[in-house]
């Protein structure tokens, strides 16, 4: 039975790979098939043709195009993301700088909201249709659905506008103290968590909800288990699939839908690496950020389906 | 006899509306009729400089205060109506037709083609989905066809997987054996037997991937590569207005505040209508 759960975790991996696979071809793809090539998009309108041909082939942009995925595809699993078209550094040195800020904000960001909404999708989902859930619910709700930028404007208002507690502005490097590291992550992390945590208290409810409303639950209310035995020890171990999958999903939004987030905040981090590489239309960065975002989720949504493999019984001696 | 019962109290239930779906309902239809008549109702053009000076707060002459320029906020809201609506509902709309006939499709021939095509799908959701428009708005620029098309392919996936689980499970269904035992050809089977069956859910599914096309919309536009200027959608209102945000200057906060009317108006409603269903799981 264990080459079992070895076998099925063998099946997602590969399924991660060739889906990781597909998506390379999807960035590349959209990527290269644009209007004009990169090389007149460096040099401008006005470049003579033989200029443009000369950086072409420098660039090696003179081959076809499945030559070049291959070859772009290779480099990437050796861990040579090329060059910066805009100022010439290597985008692994690039990415190198901003992925550590990245993580940092991302972890101190999961480690208030995983807590925190797993409490809270739990709890309202006990207590489900009380005056307490009903606010919680409506407070989940309408943080997501609306933008991330409301939240951080709202947040800077009152915080750094109103109150004058904090920093509007945000900076990782020239951090020395514990108070400073407070000051400057408080408002980023409080906006970020806020989203991710809505988002993830309403999956957990959901995921949970739905065990709670089985038939064997019913039956261990009937047979007189505490409410605490039946939740702890009947329904969420069978919930622990659908709630690992909504913690993944919302991590991975920690990772890379912090866009708003790094840039209300002037945060150097990876996602704004990548809006500023859009705007100078650095191809070779936009690649490298779209796939480490995509492996970044593929990774955290594997992990979760171990965790759902491992977890359920009945997936392990099937 | 149960039946019978049963089937009044079911029309009774869906003719009444709650307070909340009414509410939902008449923003939306608001914000419905200010993108299509903005032009006829803002109190000035949208490129109209006024003499109140600029980030100016609230005031009788500029109910939402002006903009860094000194232009009215109200009106450049108004205008920008029909680009953050109309842009969301045009890409919702291809988005939601085509990930419904493609599940059918899916769901009706099997097979390979089911395969090939939720894998492929499948890839397109395990990309964030703002990445995805960045790598596309990079490659492609932000002219307003380009965007509309970028929403609705990232949303297609979704739409895709929420029809063909629903058309698989109809498809199993016994009347569909019996139209297959009659002879109907797949297509009768997929638009008269099939397609009928799903119409509440998929129109619910709609009303949230509008909200999150709208959120995605702003997104980009706040970021500089959605709607470009001249023309404004309510996300880069927040996006020009954003160096005032320090002064709190109204500027910034009511084009965002116009966006959550929306998308919260739109909740409101699906969620007051009868069996609801969709996604929870897309939301960013």
């Amino acid at each position: 039975m264990n080459s079992d759960v070895f076998r099925l975790i063998a099946v997602r991996v590969a399924v991660a790979l060739g889906t990781l696979l597909i998506v390379s071809g999807i960035v590349f793809t959209a990527t290269n098939l644009l209007p004009g090539d990169v090389a007149e998009a460096i040099l401008g309108q006005s470049a003579s043709p033989e200029a443009v041909a000369g950086v072409r082939r420098a660039l090696n942009l003179d081959r076809p195009a499945p030559v070049r995925y291959v070859e772009w595809l290779f480099n990437l699993l050796t861990g040579d993301l090329g060059q910066s078209l805009v100022n010439r550094l290597p985008v692994a040195h690039l990415l190198a700088s901003r992925l550590p800020n990245s993580l940092l904000l991302a972890g101190i960001a999961a480690s208030i909201c995983v807590p925190v909404a797993l409490l809270l999708g739990i709890t309202t989902a006990v207590w489900r249709g009380t005056l307490y859930d009903r606010a919680i619910s409506t407070f989940t709700i309408t943080t997501v659905s609306v933008p991330e930028f409301l939240v951080a404007t709202l947040a800077v208002l009152v915080f750094a506008v109103t109150l004058r507690w904090l920093p509007a502005m945000s900076y990782a490097t020239n951090v020395e103290s514990i108070g400073q590291l407070f000051r400057s992550f408080s408002l980023p992390v409080a906006t970020l968590s806020c989203v991710v945590m809505a988002q993830m208290t309403r999956m957990t409810r959901a995921a949970l909800l739905t065990v709670l409303s089985s038939s064997y639950v019913e039956m261990a209310v009937l047979k007189g288990a505490r409410p605490a035995r039946i939740v702890l020890l009947h329904a969420l171990p069978n919930a622990i699939g659908p709630i690992a999958n909504a913690i993944a999903f919302n991590l991975s939004y920690l990772v890379g839908g912090a866009i708003i987030v790094e840039i209300i905040f002037s945060y150097p981090g990876i996602a704004r690496l990548m809006v500023d590489a859009v705007a100078t239309r650095d191809l070779p960065l936009i690649q490298a950020c779209a796939m480490i975002f995509s492996a970044a989720y593929l990774m955290l949504v594997l992990l979760a389906d171990i965790c759902a493999i491992v977890s359920n019984p009945r997936l392990r001696y099937r | 006899m149960s039946t019978l019962d049963t089937v009044p109290a079911l029309r009774a239930r869906r003719i009444r509306v709650s307070p909340s779906g009414t509410a939902g309902l008449a923003v939306v239809a608001f914000w419905l009729l200010v993108a299509v008549a903005g032009p006829a109702i803002a109190p000035f053009p949208p490129g109209h400089i006024s003499d109140a000076g600029v980030l100016a707060p609230i005031s009788r002459a500029f109910p939402m205060g002006t903009d860094y320029l000194g232009r009215d906020v109200l009106s450049r809201i108004v205008w920008g109506a029909r680009y953050t609506v109309g842009v969301a509902l045009l890409a919702t709309a291809i988005a939601s037709f085509t990930g419904t006939a493609l599940g059918l499709c899916a769901a009706a021939r099997g097979g390979w083609f089911d395969s090939v095509l939720s894998r492929i799908l499948d890839a397109f959701i395990s990309m964030p989905s703002k990445m995805f428009a960045l790598v596309i708005v990079s490659a492609f620029g932000s002219a307003i066809p380009v965007l509309v098309v970028t929403l609705a392919v990232i949303y297609v996936p979704g739409c895709y997987r929420l029809s063909r689980s629903m058309a698989i499970n109809i498809n199993a269904m016994d009347f569909i054996a019996v139209a297959r035992a009659r002879g109907e050809r797949t297509f009768y089977i997929m638009r008269h037997e099939i397609l009928p069956n799903m119409v509440l859910p998929v129109l619910t599914d709609f009303g949230l991937r509008f909200v999150f096309v709208v959120l995605l919309l702003s997104g980009l536009s706040f970021l500089g590569v959605g709607i470009q200027p001249p023309n404004a959608d309510w996300g880069s209102l927040v996006r020009e207005n954003i160096e005032g945000l320090r002064e709190g200057a109204p500027a910034v906060i009511m084009p965002a505040l116009m966006i959550a009317s929306l998308t919260i108006g739109v909740n409101l409603l699906i969620d007051n209508l009868p069996q609801r269903r969709g996604a929870t799981a897309e939301g960013h």
